[in-house]
C-alpha cells in the first residue's frame, strides 16, 4: 500500500510538470502570444519592446524563463502581464465559486444520473425507459451557454418567470440563503450534460449486470428485489461511474465549468481562465493549468483508492 | 408410494425472439416424491435448465411466455406473485447452478451472502445467521469455516465455490433441491467429492433433488428417477435401473452410446448421435427426434405420446417402435457392436 501512495505521488509530480512545461512551449509560440508586445501596444517602437522584455526577464532562454515561472507560482509571487495582480490571489478569490458550483452541481448530478439511469434500466424497453433516454439525449446534446442563457432568459427576475436572481455569486459566509439562492439555476444547468450522460451509462451497465450469474443467484435466494438491485446489481454497476465522476467533478473543480461560470458571472476560477486565454496572458493561464492538474491527478488517485473499496478482486494483497 | 412433493404438469415455456417464437419447454410432465432423486438428462438446448429456473420463476421476463402448471407445498408455481415466489426460492427449492465460478457475487464476501439469505426468509439476527453459516461451512467441508466465511469468492478454488454454493442452496433447509449440473465446470476428482458431498447431504436432510444434466454418469450414481429430455420434451421416463439396463427410446441409446465404458470391450469407435438437436423455432413434425433417427418409419411423422409402452407401468417412452423392435435394434447402438445380443 505504501509503495503504491508513493508511485502514485512520483506519478503526479511527473505529469504536473509535463502537463505545465507543454502548456508554457504551447503559449510561448502561439502566434501573437508574445507578451513584450502585447503590453508594448500597438504603437510601440522596438526599443519599447526590448525593454520590456528585458524586465520581465522574456530574453532569457524559454526555460530559463519556465522554471523562473514555476519557482514564482509556487511561492505565491507570479502576477498577470496584463492587470499585475497576483495570480495566485486571484485564484484563491476566485475558489470559493468555483467549490460551490462544483460541489453543488456534483451531488445533484451524480444524485439523478444513479436515479435516472437505475430507474431506465429497471424499466428497460417501457415508456418511462424511452421517456428518460430521450431526456437524456436532449440534455447532452443542449451546450451549456445556450442552456444557461435560455435558463435565465426564462427563469431569472425581470423576465416571464423570474424566481431566480440574474446571475452573480455571494458568498456563503455573507449569506447561505442568498448562496443557495444565486447557485440554483448554475447548478442545475451544469448537471444536465452529466445527469443524461451518467444515466445513460449506468443503464447499459446495469442491464448488462443483471444478466449476471450472480444475480440469478441472489434472485434464487428468496431475497427482496431492492435488497438484490442494491446489494448485487448496483454495487457492481457503479465502478464506471464512479470514474467518470472523479474525473468530471476533479475538472469541473479545476475550473473546467468555463461556460456556466461566464454565463452566470459566478467569478471562480473557470471564467478566471477565460478572461486570461483571450488577452493570452501567460501567468495566469499556467497557474490555472497547475491548479487544475493537480486536481485531476488527484482525484484519478481516489478513484483507484475507490475501485479497491468497491472491489475486493483489485485490492493489492 | 407417499403424496408428490412437487408436480409438474404439461409445462410450456415459450421466449419470443426476433426469428420466432422459441418452444423452449413443450409440455413437461413430472413428479416428485420426498426425498427421491429426479435425474434429467439431455444435450444443451433440450430445455433441462429452462425447465428448472421455470418453477423458481427465474426465467419470467417481457418475452416469455408459460403455459401448464407445477404444484409445490400447495402453491401453484408458474402462476404465483413474486412475493409468494420469494417465499419459495431458497427456502422450498433451492437451486446450485453450473458455474461457480460466476454464480457468486465478486464483491461480497461469501458469508455474507449466505447470511443474507437465511435473514431473508428467518427473523434470526446477523449473529445466530453468521453461526449457522460458519456450521454450513464446516458440514459442506471447507477448512476453517470461521475464517473462510469472511473471504471473497475470488479467493475460492472453483470446487470449493461449489461447495460455498451448496451450503447456500442448504441454508434454509429446503424441501426441494435443485442442482442444475453441478459438476460440469470442475475438473474430474472435484467432480466426485461434490457428488458424494450432495448424497451425504441429501440422506441427512432428506431433501428431495432435481439433478439436471448432460453426463449420465452423474445420474447413474445419484438419480433414483430419470428422465430424458429432447428438444423441448420428456422422452423416456422411468426407474434408474430401467432407463439403463431396458432403455426404449432410440436417443436414450445414443446417450447410452456415447459414454466410454470400461467394463465392456472397446468398441471400435464411441456411438455418436448424427446430426444436429432440432430448431426450437420450427420443430419436426411427429417425433422430434425423427430426423437423427436411424429407426425412423412412417408412422414417426405422427406426434407419439409419453406413455407406458411395456410391461412397467412407471417406465415411459415415446417412441412407435415396438418393445420388441427396440430391444432387438438398440444393442448396436449402445454397444457399438453389430451382434444381435438384445437384452
Amino acid at each position: 500500500m505504501v509503495v503504491f501512495v508513493v508511485r502514485r505521488i512520483i506519478g503526479m509530480v511527473l505529469v504536473l510538470f509535463a502537463v505545465s512545461f507543454i502548456t508554457y512551449v504551447i503559449f510561448v509560440q502561439i502566434p501573437g502570444g508574445d507578451p513584450a508586445q502585447r503590453i508594448a501596444g500597438k504603437t510601440a517602437t522596438q526599443q519599447n519592446i526590448a525593454d520590456i522584455r528585458q524586465k520581465l526577464g522574456l530574453d532569457r532562454p524559454f526555460y530559463v524563463q519556465y522554471a523562473d515561472m514555476m519557482k514564482s507560482i509556487f511561492e505565491q509571487k507570479l502576477v498577470s502581464y496584463q492587470s499585475q495582480l497576483n495570480v495566485v490571489g486571484q485564484i484563491k478569490a476566485g475558489l470559493p465559486a468555483t467549490f460551490s458550483l462544483a460541489i453543488g452541481a456534483g451531488i445533484i448530478w451524480l444524485t439523478f444520473g444513479i436515479l435516472v439511469g437505475t430507474i431506465a434500466a429497471v424499466t428497460a424497453g417501457r415508456l418511462s425507459d424511452r421517456l428518460i433516454t430521450v431526456l437524456a439525449l436532449i440534455g447532452i446534446s443542449m451546450p451549456v451557454f445556450w442552456l444557461g442563457i435560455v435558463a435565465r432568459y426564462i427563469l431569472s427576475e425581470n423576465h416571464p418567470l423570474g424566481i431566480f436572481p440574474d446571475s452573480g455569486y455571494v458568498p456563503i459566509t455573507q449569506s447561505p440563503v442568498q448562496w443557495l439562492y444565486h447557485l440554483i439555476l448554475p447548478w442545475f444547468v451544469l448537471a444536465v450534460l452529466f445527469i443524461g450522460f451518467y444515466g445513460r451509462v449506468l443503464r447499459s451497465t446495469i442491464l448488462d449486470t443483471i444478466n449476471e450469474d450472480y444475480v440469478r443467484t441472489a434472485r434464487a435466494k428468496g431475497i427482496s428485489y431492492r435488497q438484490l438491485l442494491v446489494r448485487h446489481v448496483l454495487r457492481n454497476s457503479l465502478i464506471p461511474i464512479v470514474t467518470l465522476f472523479g474525473l468530471d467533478f476533479a475538472a469541473v473543480l479545476g475550473g473546467a465549468a468555463i461556460l456556466t461560470e461566464t454565463v452566470f458571472n459566478l467569478q471562480g476560477v473557470g471564467q478566471y481562465a477565460a478572461m486570461s486565454i483571450t488577452t493570452l496572458d501567460l501567468p495566469p493561464i499556467m497557474a490555472i493549468t497547475i491548479y487544475a492538474t493537480f486536481f485531476i491527478v488527484g482525484f484519478n488517485f481516489l478513484v483507484d483508492l475507490l475501485y479497491a473499496w468497491l472491489d475486493p478482486r483489485i485490492r493489492p494483497a | 408410494m407417499t403424496q408428490p412433493l412437487l408436480t409438474v404438469e404439461g409445462l410450456k415455456v415459450q421466449f419470443a425472439t426476433e426469428d420466432g417464437i422459441v418452444r423452449a419447454v413443450d409440455g413437461v410432465d413430472f413428479a416428485l416424491e420426498r426425498g427421491r432423486v429426479l435425474g434429467i438428462v439431455g444435450e444443451s438446448g433440450s430445455g433441462k435448465s429452462v425447465t428448472s429456473m421455470t418453477l423458481l420463476g427465474l426465467t419470467r421476463g417481457a418475452n416469455a411466455l408459460f403455459e401448464g402448471r407445477a404444484m409445490f407445498d400447495g402453491l401453484e408455481l408458474i402462476g404465483a406473485s413474486e412475493s409468494q415466489l420469494r417465499r419459495v426460492r431458497g427456502a422450498g427449492i433451492a437451486m446450485i447452478f453450473q458455474d461457480p465460478m460466476t454464480s457468486l457475487n465478486p464483491v461480497q464476501r461469501v458469508g455474507d451472502q449466505i447470511i443474507e439469505m437465511i435473514r431473508a426468509h428467518e427473523p434470526v439476527d446477523e449473529k445466530e445467521a453468521r453461526r449457522r453459516t460458519i456450521e454450513l461451512f464446516g458440514e459442506v467441508g471447507i477448512a476453517n469455516p470461521s475464517e473462510r466465511v469472511d473471504s471473497y469468492p475470488h479467493e475460492f478454488s472453483g470446487g470449493m465455490r461449489q461447495r460455498v454454493m451448496i451450503a447456500m442452496a442448504l441454508a434454509c433447509s429446503p424441501d426441494v433441491l435443485i442442482a442444475d449440473e453441478p459438476t460440469t465446470a470442475l475438473d474430474v476428482t472435484i467432480q466426485a467429492q461434490i457428488l458424494e458431498l450432495i448424497a451425504k447431504l441429501k440422506d441427512e436432510h432428506g431433501t428431495s433433488v432435481i439433478l439436471i444434466t448432460h453426463d449420465l454418469g452423474v445420474v447413474a450414481r445419484l438419480a433414483d428417477d430419470i428422465a430424458v429430455m429432447y428438444a423441448g420434451r420428456i422422452v423416456e421416463q422411468g426407474p434408474k435401473e430401467e432407463i439403463f439396463y431396458d432403455p426404449q427410446h432410440p436417443y436414450t441409446w445414443g446417450l447410452l452410446g456415447s459414454i466410454p465404458r470400461i467394463d465392456r470391450p472397446k468398441p471400435p469407435k464411441l456411438h455418436a448421435i448424427p446430426g444436429q438437436p432440432p430448431s426450437l423455432l420450427r420443430p419436426p413434425q411427429g417425433c422430434r427426434f425423427r430426423p437423427r433417427c436411424p429407426h425412423a418409419f412412417d408412422k414417426c411423422f405422427e406426434e407419439p405420446q409419453l406413455e407406458s409402452r411395456i410391461e412397467s407401468p412407471t417406465h415411459l417412452d415415446r417412441c412407435w417402435l415396438t418393445p420388441e423392435q427396440k430391444r432387438g435394434n438398440r444393442g448396436e447402438t449402445i454397444q457399438g457392436t453389430t451382434g444381435e445380443e438384445a437384452a
